[in-house]
């Protein structure tokens, strides 16, 4: 018996690293799933993003475990096509119970362009808000409560990612994305809806695990030891955002909200 | 299906009752053995009873209900060495040590910061602080030992991380948790033995459900009962619930012990409703 039996997670960013790791976890116990990502380019994002055919490699994946998914390409700036892609999802898969708020980008690169800064906060910060925004109205009105995690980050609670328009945006993002955890937690625990954050360290991602970002972190000493985390790890693993996150949408996590978890190996503590 | 902490050994102080007993038997349904410690005496100036010699014989007969080892003995943590003797006790019988819950934790009635009477005081420091370094500090060595990293787990409280008025001592010895929790993770790191926190707010104990604790949160009356206390209890928390049950802990304390939270340390988890950020 999965702990997760009977429920439906409506996840962004979800065509392959933490994202498909959170459906597939999530799957194994039990969940189905609506998945959604943008599977495109974004011009300002230096390392290649998703494909459609990571969207359905994490279909598959989720299928082989005998769960339901609802696959489709949406960009969480378009609030219109998120809402179109989360109706469809909940007319095949069922009402949603379980929002991840996942989807996110890093344009951080050595040749760093003004643009970055607003894309940047597009998608990680007003991305996250479309997310919840699409998916509250149903949770509210079926009245079985619900668990929404937004993917923050260690920026998002310390003063870190450097020094162009993409790294100040991104960590300004994730702060933001604990304002907005704290503010609906609040709003939405009379509706016994939880709202909280994980803030990862760095994970082995393609959105860390690529030569712009490596030689983004290389060419500044002080940036790559500002990375170093306290436990004997340089990397943790997509499966280790996705436990914490299975705690937290699980009846084992029911009275925790508002709660900023960090899953960082030490750093912020370290720092 | 194999038990999320199978074939390792947790030590637990205030085991007696309450959420001691709740994470004995919780881990123990996930395949551990424990090493039970409880105070079993009235504490001098707190206002209920203290835990019995009945009350830690039921932990024992619980866990070992579910097929686990457990050896349990009276030991006070504001007393080091006769912690330290208990606990090498049962790492001699159990072979090991992997988790460790600092859990033993005294209440109070409400009374003025400046109106605490020192021997109060000094207990409240005594028992919610220095008893979990005295827990941290006899257990670390037996972990750094074993080179198997391992999982401490140091019960604070909301009031590690906010002010509540007319319990002072208590909110200033859950703080120094905090600081304590932070200062071992780091010195820990190295040997991939993680510290965290956890944060209740009210849990449904015999700490929580006594006349006095019910008086702090209806300074209105004089007899305040516990029908009383729930909606009051509630308006503190953001979820509609006036309390959570020690199991919600203890599932809290699981994650962290176990292999799901093998990279979580330094962090402070409340598991309260919501109040920190009501």
């Amino acid at each position: 018996m999965g702990k997760l039996e009977g429920k439906v997670a409506f996840i962004t960013g979800a065509a392959r690293g933490q994202g498909r790791s959170h459906a597939i976890r999530l799957a194994q116990e039990g969940a189905d799933i609506i998945a959604v990502d943008i599977c495109q380019q974004i011009a300002t994002v230096g390392y290649p993003m998703s494909t459609p055919d990571d969207l359905a490699e994490t279909a598959k994946q989720v299928e082989a475990l005998d769960r339901r998914i609802y696959a489709a390409q949406a960009d969480v700036r378009d609030l219109a096509a998120l809402k179109q892609a989360f109706n469809a999802g909940t007319a095949e898969v069922g009402p949603v119970d379980i929002v991840l708020a996942n989807a996110g980008i890093a344009p951080m690169s050595v040749h760093p362009q003004p643009e970055e800064w607003q894309d940047v906060i597009d998608v990680n910060l007003t991305g996250v808000y479309n997310t919840v925004q699409t998916a509250i109205p149903s949770m509210i009105e079926r009245g079985q409560g619900g668990a929404i995690v937004l993917t923050s980050s260690t920026a998002g609670i310390n003063g870190i990612g450097g020094d162009t328009p993409g790294g100040i945006g991104y960590t300004a993002a994730k702060h933001g994305v604990v304002g907005l955890m704290r503010t609906y937690a609040n709003i939405l625990a009379k509706h016994s809806i939880r709202v909280n954050t994980v803030h990862p360290t760095g994970v082995n991602t393609p959105m860390v695990v690529n030569e712009v970002m490596q030689e983004f972190l290389q060419q500044d000493p002080t940036m790559g030891q500002a990375m170093m985390n306290a436990l004997p790890v340089d990397l943790v693993q997509p499966v280790d955002i996705s436990n914490a996150i299975l705690f937290l949408v699980s009846d084992d996590g029911r009275y925790v909200t508002g709660v900023t978890l960090p899953v960082d190996a030490g750093f912020t503590n370290k720092k | 299906m194999a038990g999320r902490v199978a074939g390792k050994v947790a030590f637990i102080t205030g085991a007696a009752r309450g959420q001691g007993r709740s994470h004995a038997i919780r881990l123990a349904q996930e395949g551990a053995d424990i090493i039970a410690v409880d105070l079993l005496e009235d504490v001098p100036g707190i206002p209920y009873a203290g835990a019995t010699e009945a009350d830690l014989a039921e932990t024992v007969k619980r866990v070992e209900a579910l097929d686990r080892r457990i050896v349990a003995a009276k030991a006070d943590v504001r007393d080091y060495a006769g912690l330290k003797a208990a606990l090498d006790d049962g790492v001699a019988q159990l072979g090991r040590l992997d988790i460790v819950s600092a859990n033993a934790g005294i209440g109070s009635a409400p009374v003025k910061s400046w109106e605490i009477d020192e021997p109060t005081w000094q207990t409240m420091i005594d028992t919610n602080l220095t008893g979990v370094w005295h827990t941290a500090k006899a257990a670390i060595p037996r972990l750094i030992e074993g080179g198997n990293g391992g999982s401490i787990i140091l019960t604070s409280s909301a009031a590690g991380l906010k002010a509540y008025e007319n319990i002072a001592h208590y909110v200033s010895a859950k703080h120094g948790v905090v600081g304590l929790m932070r200062t071992l993770a780091l010195e820990l790191a190295p040997y991939s033995i993680r510290v965290n926190s956890i944060h209740p707010t009210q849990v449904d104990t015999p700490m929580i459900q006594n006349e006095p604790t019910w008086r702090l949160f209806r300074p209105d009356l004089e007899h305040p009962t516990k029908e009383d206390f729930a909606p009051a209890s509630q308006a503190v928390n953001a979820l509609p619930i006036p309390w959570v049950e020690p199991v919600d802990i203890s599932n809290a304390v699981l994650f962290l012990a176990s292999d799901e939270g093998r990279y979580v340390t330094g962090v402070t988890l409340p598991v309260d409703a919501g109040t920190v950020i009501k």
